[in-house]
C-alpha cells in the first residue's frame, strides 16, 4: 500500500506544479486544486497506513484496545478539505473576474503590475 | 483565568461579525470598526502589562491540557506584536474613514478588516502549528478579499500572482506540517520543540527546517520569493496597502522567528547560514528593485522587501544582540512603513496620482504634509535620532560582532540606497514645482473634515516614531527581554508544558 501511495502522492505533486507552471490561467487553478489534493493525501499518509482498526474505545475501558489508526491526521485532513474549498473557490471566481476584465487566459498579457 | 490572551483573537471576530450584522448600517459599520481595532489595541497593551509582569501565560482552549489540545501562548514577542496589530488596525481604521468610500464600504470593507486583523492576532497567540496554518488561512482569504475589492484591471493582475504564490506557500507549510507530525506525532509547538532534541535523523528535519524556510520565506517575501509583493502591493486601495504593508509580511517573519528560535535551533549551521545569505540578497533585492521604480507605491512595496532582510538577518545570526536587533527592527518597521503608505495615500487624494511625474510641490502647498513624510522617511533610511537608527545601528553591530562582515556591508550599502529612495520621493513629489496643468490628473476637492482623519492617524504614527527614536531605552529592554525568551526554548516548553512535562513522552 505505501509504495503505491507514494507514487500517487508524487505523481499529484508533479502534475499540480507542472499545471501551475503553464501561463494559462485556468490551468494555474487546476494546478492549484490537484496540489491541495496532494498535501492532503501526503497527510493522511503520514499517519501510517493501518487498516481495520479505527481508533474506538470499547465500552468499559478507558483507551483503546490494541493498535488502532491515529484519528488526528483525519482531522487534520478535514479541516484542511475545507480550508482548501474555501480558498479554490475564490480562485476560481477570481480566475473568471480576471478573465472579464483582462479578456486572455494568458498569464503574459498580465503583466502590467509586473516590474 | 486570564481572559487578556484570548481577548485579542476575539474582539476583532466578534467585531467582524457585529459588522456583518450591520451590513446596511454605513454609521454602525464604522462605529464598529474604530471600536474594534480601539478594543484589540486596548487588550493588547493589557496583555504586553500583564506578560512583561509575570512571564509567558498560557491558555489551554476549552480545557485541554497542553499536548493534546490548543494552546493559546503569549510571550513577550507575541504580546509586542498584537499590540502593534492594534496600533497599525486602529491607524488605518481612522484613516479608512475618509478613503474607504461608499462603494468598498458596501462591500464588505470593514468585516474584512476585522478578520484580517483576527487572524493576524491568532497567528501572533497561537502555541499549535496547525493552528497557526489555520490563522494563516484565515488572513490570507481575508487578504484575498480585500486585496480585490473595486475590481480594477490591475487589481485583477496582482491578485492571481498574490494568490497563486500564497496557495503554493500554505500548502508547503501544510505538507511540512504533516511531515513534522508523522516525525514526532504532535502539533503542540513546545511538545515539538521538545521531542525533536531526541530524533535521530537531523537531515530529515534539516528538510523539514527548509520547508518551513520557504513557505515562511514566501509570505514574508524574503528573496527569492518575493515577486507576489511588488506585482500587487500598489494596486489595492491605499488603506488597504498600508495594512498589508504593516502586517502580512511580519507574520511570515514572525512565524519564522518563532520556528527558528524554538524547532528548529539544533543546527543552525545549516539553516542560518541560509538565512543569513537569504537576508542578504533580500535587501540588496528589494532596494535595487526600488531604485529602478517611479510610482509611489512602487518604491515603497520594494522596499519592505529590503527591510525584511535586515529582520531576518537579526534571526540568521542568532546571537543575543541580533535577535534584539531583528524584534526592535520589526517594531519600528510596522509603524513606519503604514506611516509611508498612509502618506502616499494622502498625497493621491490631494493629486490623483502616484506616478512622481505627475507630483509635485507639496512642500509649498502642504508643508506639514512634507513634515509628516520626512519623519518615517528618514527613520527609514536609519538616520539619527529616528527609530530606523537604533533599530539599523543594533543589527549592524551584530553582525560585525558576528564578524559577518559581507552581510553587514551589504546591509550598510542597502541604508544608504534607502536614503536615495526617500530622497528621490522627497524632491519628486515634495521639492520640485508642481508640473504644468496639463500633466496633471483632475483631482477632486479634499474637505477638512477628511483631510483630519487622514492626518490624525500618520501624525499619531509618526509621534510613535519620534518617541521611538527619542526614547528608545523602554523599547529596547522590551526587545532585549523578548530576545531572551526567544533564545531559551526551555522556558517556552516550561511554560506551556508545565514542569512534569520535562524529558519522557507519555
Amino acid at each position: 500500500m505505501e509504495p503505491l501511495m507514494a507514487i500517487t502522492i508524487g505523481t499529484l505533486f508533479a502534475a499540480a506544479l507542472y499545471m501551475m507552471l503553464r501561463r494559462s490561467i485556468v490551468k494555474l487553478v487546476i494546478g492549484l486544486m490537484l496540489l491541495s489534493n496532494a498535501a492532503n493525501l501526503l497527510i493522511f499518509a503520514t499517519a501510517g497506513m493501518t487498516r481495520g482498526a479505527p481508533p474506538l474505545v470499547p465500552e468499559g475501558l478507558t483507551a483503546p484496545a490494541g493498535v488502532v489508526a491515529d484519528p488526528l491526521p483525519q482531522a487534520l485532513v478535514l479541516t484542511a478539505i475545507v480550508i482548501a474549498f474555501g480558498v479554490l473557490s475564490f480562485a476560481v471566481v477570481l480566475v473568471r473576474r480576471a478573465w472579464e476584465v483582462v479578456r486572455a487566459d494568458d498569464m503574459d498579457r498580465m503583466k502590467d503590475t509586473d516590474t | 483565568m486570564t481572559p487578556e490572551v484570548a481577548l485579542p483573537i476575539l474582539i476583532p471576530l466578534m467585531a467582524g461579525a457585529v459588522s456583518l450584522v450591520f451590513w446596511r448600517s454605513r454609521l454602525m459599520q464604522r462605529l464598529v470598526a474604530v471600536g474594534g481595532s480601539a478594543g484589540l489595541l486596548v487588550t493588547g497593551l493589557w496583555l504586553l502589562a500583564s506578560v512583561s509582569h509575570e512571564g509567558i501565560m498560557v491558555v489551554q482552549v476549552g480545557g485541554w491540557a497542553a499536548p493534546f489540545g490548543i494552546s493559546l501562548v503569549a510571550d513577550l514577542l507575541g504580546a509586542i506584536m498584537v499590540v502593534l496589530t492594534g496600533i497599525i488596525g486602529f491607524a488605518v481604521a481612522i484613516y479608512s474613514l475618509a478613503t474607504a468610500g461608499r462603494g468598498h464600504e458596501a462591500h464588505g470593507y470593514f468585516p474584512l478588516m476585522h478578520l484580517l486583523l483576527a487572524g493576524v492576532a491568532g497567528a501572533f497567540l497561537t502555541g499549535d502549528i496547525f493552528n497557526l496554518y489555520v490563522w494563516f488561512e484565515v488572513m490570507l482569504v481575508a487578504s484575498f478579499a480585500l486585496l480585490i475589492l473595486g475590481g480594477e484591471k490591475a487589481q485583477m493582475e496582482g491578485a492571481i500572482k498574490y494568490v497563486a504564490l500564497n496557495l503554493l506557500s500554505s500548502v508547503i507549510f501544510l505538507v511540512a506540517v504533516g511531515l513534522l507530525y508523522g516525525m514526532v506525532g504532535t502539533l503542540n509547538m513546545a511538545d515539538i520543540a521538545r521531542r525533536l532534541a531526541m530524533v535521530e535523523e537531523q537531515a530529515m528535519v534539516d528538510a523539514l527546517a527548509m520547508m518551513f524556510m520557504v513557505a515562511f520565506g514566501i509570505k514574508a517575501a524574503a528573496f527569492p520569493l518575493f515577486f507576489w509583493l511588488p506585482a500587487s502591493y500598489h494596486t489595492p486601495p491605499v488603506a488597504v496597502s498600508a495594512l498589508f504593508a504593516g502586517l502580512l509580511t511580519k507574520v511570515g517573519v514572525y512565524a519564522l522567528f518563532r520556528v527558528f528560535t524554538l524547532i528548529f535551533h539544533h543546527s543552525p549551521g545549516y539553516t542560518h547560514e541560509i538565512l543569513l545569505w537569504g537576508a542578504g540578497l533580500t535587501m540588496l533585492s528589494g532596494v535595487l528593485g526600488a531604485a529602478a521604480q517611479f510610482e509611489f507605491r512602487r518604491i515603497l512595496s520594494f522596499h519592505i522587501v529590503s527591510q525584511i532582510g535586515y529582520m531576518i538577518l537579526g534571526l540568521a545570526l542568532f546571537t543575543p544582540l541580533a535577535v534584539v536587533g531583528g524584534v526592535f527592527y520589526i517594531i519600528h518597521h510596522i509603524i513606519v512603513k503604514t506611516n509611508l503608505f498612509l502618506v502616499s495615500g494622502i498625497v493621491h487624494r490631494l493629486r490623483g496620482s502616484y506616478r512622481l511625474e505627475r507630483l509635485g510641490g507639496f512642500y509649498r502647498s502642504h508643508p506639514w504634509l512634507a513634515v509628516l513624510f520626512l519623519i518615517p522617511a528618514l527613520s527609514l533610511a536609519g538616520i539619527p535620532p529616528l527609530s530606523g537608527f537604533f533599530a539599523k545601528f543594533i543589527v549592524i553591530r551584530a553582525g560585525i560582532e558576528a564578524e559577518a562582515y559581507g552581510v553587514t556591508a551589504i546591509a550598510l550599502l542597502v541604508g544608504l540606497l534607502t536614503l536615495y529612495s526617500m530622497i528621490k520621493i522627497w524632491a519628486e513629489v515634495f521639492w520640485k514645482s508642481l508640473p504644468p496643468e496639463g500633466d496633471v490628473d483632475p483631482f477632486p476637492e479634499v474637505r477638512q473634515r477628511e483631510m483630519w482623519l487622514m492626518a490624525a492617524p500618520v501624525a499619531g504614527l509618526a509621534l510613535c516614531t519620534l518617541l521611538i527614536g527619542l526614547y528608545p531605552g523602554p523599547l529596547h529592554a522590551l526587545a532585549e527581554a523578548s530576545a531572551d525568551q526567544l533564545l531559551d526554548p526551555q522556558g517556552y516548553i516550561r511554560a506551556v508544558l508545565g514542569e512534569q512535562g520535562e524529558g519522557v513522552p507519555w
